[in-house]
């Protein structure tokens, strides 16, 4: 396989940033116009939302757990050990949660997606999509970026709730602490600005997950390798992507929302 | 109907009241050299244009272009009498709506059944439950695959996968239909009952269309059988006698080399119409 000069692979990230900035646009635009498939919104809810309750559930418990375990052992050397729920609960609500909320997501549906719509171009259906009279954009791929965002919010909610619950068991029964006084200060530690902090990081990690995977399989070529190619781009730029932005969303409300 | 004789010249798409299609001087190219040029040609109402060629000569990307799937570089393209190379896409749906296409592999939606595949254009326009029923066991009727009404793509045969694609094709009765090598890849048998439906399609409704293919027995049988509605199958025509309604095209290399009837076909002079036929 030939290598690709510097100046022709810079033109084709340009390029692909240009296409994935119209794409993107494109696709948030339509819900604001006719026509506007519901049916397709719910079927796609159900999928990323119920489908990655398990996987979201589970990575919040034990990185809530693995965050107590590691923070106790520090705190301890200060005298501090008090304010394991105040560090588990913030670094969850505000960081982590979103993150890798966001990342677990992006590994099972934007992957799914980008596989699936690319399935979908090499076996011409999209094409056939387009042949019926019907805008793929708006049938395939609005609907799984408004999905992914309403979806990724409530599965961050379910991740910070876990991941605290998780952090309180390995409180109290591997580190032998009071459980009240973790849960009151995890609880009393909390200001809104955090949880705003929490709550807007999924938006834009949920429009980043859909848009990423239905960029990628959109514009699968060269048949079923084609699609692992794919699939593997849409994994790997949704969650390099999603902590970019995260930094710069962190940024912004840090300066809107200045710590006490 | 254009019914020249010698291969046809660049620019030169006859004038055809009611043409539903007509190319003038369309190229197309993919980061390289064209894989169309200068192509130029009409479907008059109720004519059935095969297009001929090689694999990969750039025979399915001209079908493509003809709903407005691809854009082409340059010249123009009327579907039913509008110009569509720069037309916007959501202008082109409700265009695309007329014109019914079967893809080469049948492009059928795996996650849908066959109910809902052939319906497809329907439950999208949201006609009523029972009125879509009733016409996809009509559509489904055509093809002879009644049965296979509630079963998913995946449990069909490729045959009965395009025959599915054709009733989906149909089921709107469209102005104009665009056939993708539907008997690419398939047994002797089963191209022939997919020809046949191709053939009562043209004979019974006389919708014009434009069918691709690279096999010369299916072409040559559509040219010199009818549909039989009363027997409901094909049956030969006498002697000597071929559908006037049924002309060809060729593509070499992109470009169109032979545009004119079976009879002109059978006896060009053009060196590779020779090689290709024989």
């Amino acid at each position: 396989m030939a290598i690709d000069t510097p100046e022709r692979t810079a033109k084709q990230l340009v390029l692909t940033v240009q296409d994935y900035s119209l794409f993107a646009y494109r696709a948030f635009m339509n819900l604001f116009t006719e026509p506007r498939y519901w049916p397709e919104f719910l079927v796609q809810s159900d999928i990323i939302g119920f489908g990655s309750t398990s996987i979201v559930l589970l990575s919040g418990f034990f990185t809530g757990g693995v965050l107590a375990l590691q923070s106790a052992a520090t705190l301890s050397q200060f005298g501090a050990t008090a304010v394991t729920g105040q560090f588990v609960s913030i670094t969850m609500i505000r960081e982590l949660g979103p993150v890798l909320t966001g990342i677990m997501v992006a590994a099972r549906n934007a992957s799914s997606m980008a596989s699936e719509l690319g399935s979908m171009v090499v076996t011409e259906q999209i094409d056939a999509m387009r042949a019926l009279g019907v805008d793929p954009m708006r049938k395939l791929v609005t609907p799984r970026i408004f999905a992914c965002i309403s979806m990724l919010f409530f599965l961050t909610i379910v991740a910070d709730a876990f991941g605290i619950l998780g952090g309180g068991a390995v409180t109290v029964f591997l580190n032998h602490q009071d459980g009240p006084q973790y849960f009151s200060k995890a609880w009393e530690s909390l200001r809104y600005p955090d949880i705003i902090q929490g709550l807007v990081k999924p938006l834009f990690s949920g429009y980043i997950i859909a848009s990423v995977g239905c960029f990628y399989g959109m514009r699968t070529t060269g048949g079923t390798q084609g699609v692992g190619r794919s699939t593997i781009q849409a994994v790997v730029n949704a969650a390099v992507l999603i902590i970019l932005v995260d930094f710069l969303v962190t940024r912004v409300l840090l300066a809107l929302f200045p710590p006490l | 109907m254009n019914d020249s004789n010698a291969a046809a010249q660049p620019g030169q798409a006859p004038v055809i009241d009611g043409a539903p299609v007509v190319f003038h001087n369309v190229s197309i190219a993919f980061d390289g050299p064209p894989v169309l040029e200068d192509i130029s040609f009409s479907v008059a109402p109720t004519e059935t244009r095969i297009l001929l060629g090689p694999a990969g000569v750039g025979k399915s990307v001209l079908l493509k272009l003809v709903n407005g799937l691809l854009r082409p570089d340059s010249g123009s393209i009327l579907l039913f009498g509008e110009e569509i190379s720069h037309m916007r896409e959501e202008k082109l749906f409700p265009l695309r709506t007329r014109a019914g296409m079967v893809f080469q592999e049948g492009a059928l939606f795996d996650s849908l059944t066959v109910r809902d595949n052939v319906a497809y254009q329907l439950i999208v326009e949201r006609v009523p439950d029972d009125e879509i029923d009733r016409r996809v066991r009509k559509a489904l009727q055509f093809v002879e695959l009644e049965d296979t009404f509630s079963l998913y793509p995946a449990s069909l045969s490729g045959g009965m996968r395009r025959r599915v694609a054709i009733a989906r094709a149909l089921i709107r009765q469209p102005e104009l239909l665009l056939y993708d090598s539907p008997t690419g890849g398939l047994d002797p048998v089963t191209s022939t009952t997919i020809i046949e439906l191709v053939m009562k399609e043209r004979d019974v409704y006389r919708t014009p269309s434009i069918l691709v293919t690279h096999r010369l027995q299916d072409a040559f049988t559509l040219c010199t059988h009818r549909f039989d509605a009363e027997q409901n199958k094909m049956v030969r025509l006498p002697e000597g006698e071929t559908d006037p309604n049924t002309t060809f095209l060729m593509l070499e290399e992109g470009r169109l080399i032979f545009d004119g009837s079976l009879h002109g076909l059978l006896h060009s002079e053009n060196p590779f119409v020779r090689e290709f036929l024989e």
